[in-house]
């Protein structure tokens, strides 16, 4: 196969691949490339090495269970890939979700969002050779991904943020949890910037390389901390609020240049904000506590609390122990709409009543369950790399008849090709790192 | 409301085009006639609706429906932060629809992605080849003939492997 | 001359320099690449079992961590890099799509890289803890201390 760099190349230049196997391509990019020396006259972009059907499979899963393609989207931010699909899907629905929810809900993604760009940065650092930055902020991820655990069990791939609200009550001691991850995180980000800042290397390798004008940027349909960096604030959150971004302070910074050092700043300020949203967030919920479980019911594991109910004996209530799906039942309305049909029932009612079971299997059993009206949507929100937004047509069916995601990531590693033009070489390891490109998302 | 106001001003603009235009769950959806895809797109961009982003191109198979292939086209104003659907119809013999990469740059690999996954030709494309899938993978697997599981392996599997 | 040398087998000396100088390929592709920095870096620290030498080219390196999913367009690739390493080498299928193609069972994933080429360890998990990686490498490296006792490598099938 002769791909199209091939055909045009000039009969003097030197042509070079880079990837997809390449420490900096992060597995999944390939680039050829038409050198004069370490100049780059042109080259070409191939993607798709991570095309894993997403779209195609969803199809034939049903909306409560494609939840967890969408996790795998934006590996580094699931939570808010979660959120983007489960707005869509209320959208359709018309579902109005509890306070408390929207707050967890806008915590969870604002978690995210730092590890994100936590991951960016350091990717991006370790490339052009900074590693202890990379060390550095692989560190205070592990922080925040422990608060995100303790509460989703999980430390990526969560499926927390679930049709109709979460899917559990925060886990005890949670707000001194994510105090203490946000100072750490506030000093990883300071030392980042003493490392990096005014390192003449990584200045070298950043400043003014990679620039993206802002007329450049909307025909690429940039979004996100990227289109951010050219000036324009553009901002989902801010542009279309949902949940309760409008209740909350926060800034939108914005770059000038445009450059990958204008790229790398955004983020670390967007971090910042996102470390306030974090405790404002934080705040409302240790005010805002939800319902009390009652102190009269006996904590069982699941094959006990089934036994009991098969004896037709159960002492008192039943809590299940560890918390399943919602937690205890009283703690569900602060959690979930309430909409039957929509979201599951409870799970203490699932096992002990025989009603209960009977609307478990309602819900879960395939031409049943969830089947939003027949139409179409859009909703975005504002994911780590800009506006995650999800397409989805219902034929009136218990599954999607068509789900497509709005990836921002192909859309900005679209202008690469433009972006590295008439460079070096070695300037392709900073400005692609700049553009946080994810694999998952990029290829779906 | 935004959304309402780009719909009149497409209407008073292309009168002929739109087929049917409306709201639908608060977003604006016009259907157009496809052969006036370039004209919609030019004015939705420089004209008042100042669309100044093409957020994203897709395209829905519907294979029981007259016009089979449905172009999803959604824009986005940074002034006003309106967004529009435009919608059109495409048949199931030979589907083709005017390019936008004159207009917009990230058309190109959105539209190399809809070539490549369900099989619309975009007349005028500079580089109309396959996006996320490889050369020699027959058919359009996002297509709803396409069986999910059929495979088309680049390598054959190793022989000693499971299941040989 | 007391406790200046040991005895010991020529076999169980080289599983145990083997074992604990393991250049490793990460081939990373997908959401398994982040487990696999988590485990790489302080907190989980791979370095403490010998495997903290990440070669980014296969002629150098004995491991190769198959990290993530491979679609049917990266196989190609995934069976180059392989044929590139010089024996002896070993196989780690990291996380569920490595190891069967996990949730992805659709026209573009293969369906484990077992398919493709050999596999010595394959972890479960979507992804894998960190903590799982750490004992599959401590499983690996006992696989290789108790290679079979002809000391020369005995070609594996291609």
């Amino acid at each position: 196969m002769t791909t199209r760099l091939e055909r045009q190349a000039g009969p003097e230049s030197l042509l070079l691949n880079m990837g997809p196997s390449h420490p900096a391509m992060h597995g999944t990019i390939r680039i050829m490339l038409e050198l004069d020396g370490e100049r780059i006259l042109a080259s070409e972009v191939e993607i798709g090495f991570l095309h894993r059907g997403f779209e195609k499979t969803c199809e034939s899963k049903t909306f409560f269970n494609l939840l967890i393609y969408t996790d795998r989207l934006n590996y580094v931010s699931p939570l808010i890939n979660n959120l983007g699909y489960v707005l869509a899907v209320e959208k359709l629905l018309g579902l109005e979700i509890p306070e408390r929810a929207r707050y967890i809900r806008v915590l969870m993604s604002e978690l995210s969002r730092v590890s994100d760009h936590l991951t960016c940065l350091a990717a991006m650092a370790m490339e052009s050779g900074a590693f202890t930055v990379f060390l550095y902020m692989m560190k205070a991820r592990e922080f925040l991904w422990d608060v995100i655990e303790r509460t989703t069990g999980a430390r990526m791939t969560t499926s927390y943020i679930r049709i109709g609200g979460v899917r559990a009550e925060l886990a005890d001691g949670f707000a001194a949890d994510t105090r203490t991850a946000v100072k750490e995180t506030r000093k990883v980000l300071k030392d980042v910037r003493g490392l990096l800042d005014r390192n003449p290397i990584f200045l070298a390798r950043t400043r003014d390389v990679g620039v993206m004008s802002r007329e450049n940027a909307l025909a690429y349909g940039w979004t996100g901390p990227c289109l951010r960096s050219t000036g324009l604030a553009y901002d989902v959150r801010k542009a279309r609020p949902y949940l309760v971004y409008d209740r909350l302070a926060f800034d939108v910074p914005v770059g000038e240049r445009g450059d990958n050092f204008d790229r790398y700043k955004v983020r670390m300020l967007e971090m910042e904000q996102s470390l306030r949203l974090i405790e404002q967030c934080g705040d409302w919920l240790e005010r805002h506590p939800g319902p009390a479980v009652p102190a009269d019911g006996r904590a069982m594991v699941p094959a006990e609390a089934i036994r009991e109910a098969r004896r037709r004996k159960p002492e008192g209530r039943i809590i299940l122990s560890p918390n399943l799906e919602g937690s205890e039942k009283e703690r569900l309305e602060s959690l979930y709409a309430c909409a039957p049909g929509v979201v599951p029932p409870a799970k203490e009612d699932a096992y002990a009543s025989m009603a209960g079971l009977i609307g478990h299997f309602q819900y879960f059993m395939t031409g049943h369950g969830l089947r939003p009206p027949k139409g179409e949507v859009y909703a975005s929100v504002e994911g780590g790399n800009g506006e995650l937004g999800y397409y989805i047509v219902s034929d009136g069916g218990d599954r999607p008849y068509r789900l497509h995601l709005r990836a921002p990531c192909l859309h900005i590693v679209s202008a690469l090709e433009e972006l590295i033009r008439g460079r070096l070489l070695a300037d392709i390891i900073p400005t692609f790192g700049s553009m946080n490109m994810i694999g998952g998302e990029l290829d779906r | 409301m935004e959304e309402e106001k780009t719909l009149d001003a497409l209407r008073d603009a292309c009168p002929g085009a739109i087929l049917e235009a409306g709201l639908s769950l608060g977003d604006a959806v016009a259907v157009i006639r496809p052969e006036d895809l370039p004209a919609v797109a030019a004015f939705l961009r420089d004209g008042p609706p100042r669309m100044a982003m093409l957020l994203d191109l897709t395209c829905v198979d519907r294979p029981d429906e007259s016009g089979r292939f449905e172009m999803v086209y959604h824009f986005l104003s940074l002034e006003t932060y309106a967004r529009v659907r435009i919608k059109a119809r495409l048949p199931a013999v030979n589907p083709e629809i005017a390019s936008l990469t004159g207009l917009w740059k990230n058309a190109d690999w959105l539209e190399r992605e809809v070539f490549d996954l369900f099989g619309i030709c975009f007349a005028d494309h500079p580089n109309l080849s396959r996006l996320l899938l490889y050369d020699g993978f027959e058919g359009h697997p996002l297509r709803k003939d396409y069986p999910l599981r059929r495979r088309q392996p680049r390598i054959p599997p190793r022989q000693d492997g499971p299941g040989s | 001359m007391s406790g200046n040398f040991i005895t010991t087998s020529f076999n169980a000396m080289l599983g145990w320099g083997r074992k604990y100088s393991l250049f490793h390929y990460p081939f990373v592709t997908a959401c398994c690449g982040m487990e696999y920095m988590s485990a790489a870096c302080s907190h989980f620290d791979i370095d403490r079992f010998g495997a903290g030498w990440t070669r980014f080219s296969p002629r150098q390196s004995d491991l190769l961590l198959v990290v993530g999913t491979i679609s049917q367009k990266l196989a190609p690739v995934l069976k180059t890099v392989y044929d590139q390493m010089t024996e002896p080498k070993w196989v780690i299928a990291f996380g569920a799509c490595a190891a069967s193609g996990g949730i992805y069972d659709n026209y573009a994933v293969v369906q484990g890289i077992d398919r493709i080429i050999p596999v010595d360890i394959y972890i479960p998990g979507c992804p894998p803890r960190p903590e799982m990686v750490l004992d599959a490498l401590l499983k690996l490296q006992d696989k290789i201390q108790h290679l079979e006792p002809d000391w020369r490598w005995k070609k594996k099938k291609p």
